[in-house]
């Protein structure tokens, strides 16, 4: 088990008179290599969970383990585990701060106390992989398009040659070629590299297209954990706690009432297209 | 949110927190200048008595007024001190080049008791008014400052602006902070320099981001017509109530009571 959470809760403002119990015993466990998304209404608690993973947050009860390491034990490298768990919050490019993109980039492995060579190469490398071309290593990164900083910061992260990478909302505020291309670019790491995808995400499309197991959260406690096929499948329930189904589980849905006889599990465009077809020619024949 | 997390506020409902908050704030600055006036135990005694009084009717719980001692705990311990060790008078207790005088002890209680109790009436205003309010009042309180030209409402504007932003930005620089210590940023290893240096990463992007607030509020306050103070009507104008008549006599009570004490010495 990569990550495991147990029993954790977790209150904003404990003492105070702004108590907000943002997570209620959340018990989860994540192995290596999976693609997680993360959905739920507005103040659900993502946020508040995915910054457990890497230690920003102390529990206010329960424990969180890394690779079966208890992360608030005496003595535990906090530091060393946020080279290992990477984590990218809603509008990274916000963070940064360095003259040039290379520089900003770098920052990360400087901080894992490499040698300027190596961390130049980490940089290169992880640029490279986010796409932004070498002829803008030395722009300030306040000149880049909104959807080049975001790549770039981004690749802040992933330079640290991370194992874990978590990202929240990556897609916020991008139109929608800079939305397919961030998605593609986290599958490819995910393909690729091995690296553990957990992807916190508003967009139900999103998720059902790239992401293997779902998890749905309700304030503070997860609702549904599961495929996005098997969650989407509740797409009632969903609609109660202010969320929706992909639009293709509500067409299929439609139709099979209907009478036409399709795979209600359908929940991609091209699935939902295929399982169409197949229906309509087993009606014709 | 962004409001009630600021200063001090507690929100509960209680007749302090009812009044016009003019009445509050000259009723600190009457409390204070009563504060001065006594000498004896029984004059502070009355303030005491005056003070529980006030804390009990806000209905804010005990602990929140002494965690509003905390900031100025230093400055009472060594005002304390230096009254203690360097009044001159009839000596007590020597040591060394250590000595306690009789009018040195009672130098420092009284300093010590005047400190406490001021910062508690103060944070009793806090407590009980938003900050929004306050700054409503003292333009108010001020706008007699605009026969001489000086530009009250703007300022006020400015303080309402500058205190809608503080906890803004504090939120800000806590995101920045936790994605900086994400990418493997250390704020709290090393000298002096290196500590500096680690500030790098969380005042740029702050900056950044406050110009960037700012044009934007500044942009939506034009497109919505601000044109500064003159013609300028409120959304709730401060009105003055029965109680705040009431509120206003019992501070002249509390005022002519002081200056008994003064003048009697008790
Ligand atoms: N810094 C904070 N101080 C106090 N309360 C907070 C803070 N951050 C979040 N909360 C509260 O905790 C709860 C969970 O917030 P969280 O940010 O984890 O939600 P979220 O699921 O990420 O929402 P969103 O989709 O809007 O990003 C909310 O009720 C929120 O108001
Ligand atoms: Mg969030």
């Amino acid at each position: 088990m990569q990550i495991e959470l147990k029993d954790l809760s977790y209150t904003y403002g404990l003492h105070t008179v702004y108590e907000v119990p943002a997570l209620k015993g959340i018990n989860l466990k994540i192995r290596a290599g999976e693609f997680i998304g993360l959905a739920g209404h507005t103040g659900s608690g993502k946020s508040t969970l995915i910054q457990h993973m890497n230690g920003l947050i102390r529990p206010t009860s329960g424990q969180v383990f890394y690779e079966g390491k208890d992360i608030w034990e005496e003595g535990y490298d906090l530091r060393e585990l946020r080279t290992h768990v990477g984590l990218v919050f809603q509008y990274p490019e916000n963070q940064l701060f360095e003259t040039t993109v290379l520089k900003d980039v770098m920052f990360g492995p400087g901080n894992q106390g490499l040698s300027e060579e190596e961390c130049r190469k980490r940089a290169d490398y992880a640029l490279k992989l986010v796409g932004i071309p070498e002829d803008l290593y030395e722009t300030s990164p306040f000149d880049l398009s909104g959807g080049q900083k975001r790549r770039a910061a981004i690749a802040g992260v992933l330079a640290m040659n991370v194992e874990v990478l978590i990202l929240d909302e990556p897609t916020a505020g991008l139109d929608p070629a800079g939305r397919e291309e961030i998605l593609t670019l986290i599958r490819h790491l995910r393909d690729q590299q091995g690296i553990t995808i957990i992807l916190v995400s508003h967009s139900m499309e999103d998720v059902a297209a790239y992401a293997q197991r779902m998890i749905v959260f309700h304030e503070g406690e997860i609702a549904f954990d599961g495929t996005p096929k098997m969650v989407f499948s509740h797409f009632r329930e969903l609609e109660k706690i202010g969320l929706a189904a992909p639009e293709i589980t509500y067409i299929m849905h439609e139709l099979k009432e209907r009478g036409l006889d399709v795979d209600v599990s359908a929940i991609t465009v091209p699935e939902a297209k295929r399982s169409i077809l197949m229906a309509l020619a087993q009606k014709n024949s | 949110m962004g409001e009630l997390t600021l200063g001090q506020y507690y929100p509960v409902d209680s007749v302090l927190h009812r009044l016009d908050p003019r009445v509050k704030f000259v009723g600190t600055i009457v409390y204070i200048v009563g504060l001065f006036q006594v000498r004896g135990v029984f004059g502070y005694l009355f303030a005491a008595a005056v003070l529980l009084l006030l804390i009990f009717l806000s209905k804010v719980p005990f602990r929140f007024i002494l965690k509003s001692l905390k900031p100025v705990f230093f400055l009472l311990i060594i005002t304390m001190l230096f009254n203690v060790l360097l009044t001159p008078g009839t000596v007590l207790w020597k040591w060394w080049i250590l000595r306690i005088t009789k009018e040195g002890l009672r130098q420092a209680v009284t300093m010590g008791l005047r400190l406490v109790f001021l910062v508690c009436g103060s944070s009793i205003m806090t407590l009980t008014t938003t900050p929004n309010a306050l700054t409503d009042a003292m333009e108010r309180l001020f706008s007699f400052l605009k026969i001489i030209r000086v530009p009250v409402h703007e300022i006020a504007m400015m303080m309402s602006i500058a205190l809608r932003f503080i906890p803004i930005l504090t939120e800000e620089l806590d995101k920045i902070k936790k994605a900086q210590m994400a990418r493997g940023a250390d704020f709290e290893s090393g000298g002096v320099i290196r500590r500096l240096k680690a500030m790098i990463p969380l005042l740029v992007p702050l900056f950044v981001s406050a110009f960037r607030r700012a044009n934007d509020l500044a942009m939506a306050m034009e497109a919505r017509c601000y044109h500064g103070g003159s013609g300028r009507t409120q959304m709730k104008p401060l009105r003055y109530r029965r109680r705040d008549a009431a509120a206003y006599i019992l501070m002249a009570v509390f005022l002519g009571i002081c200056i008994v004490f003064r003048i009697t010495g008790l």
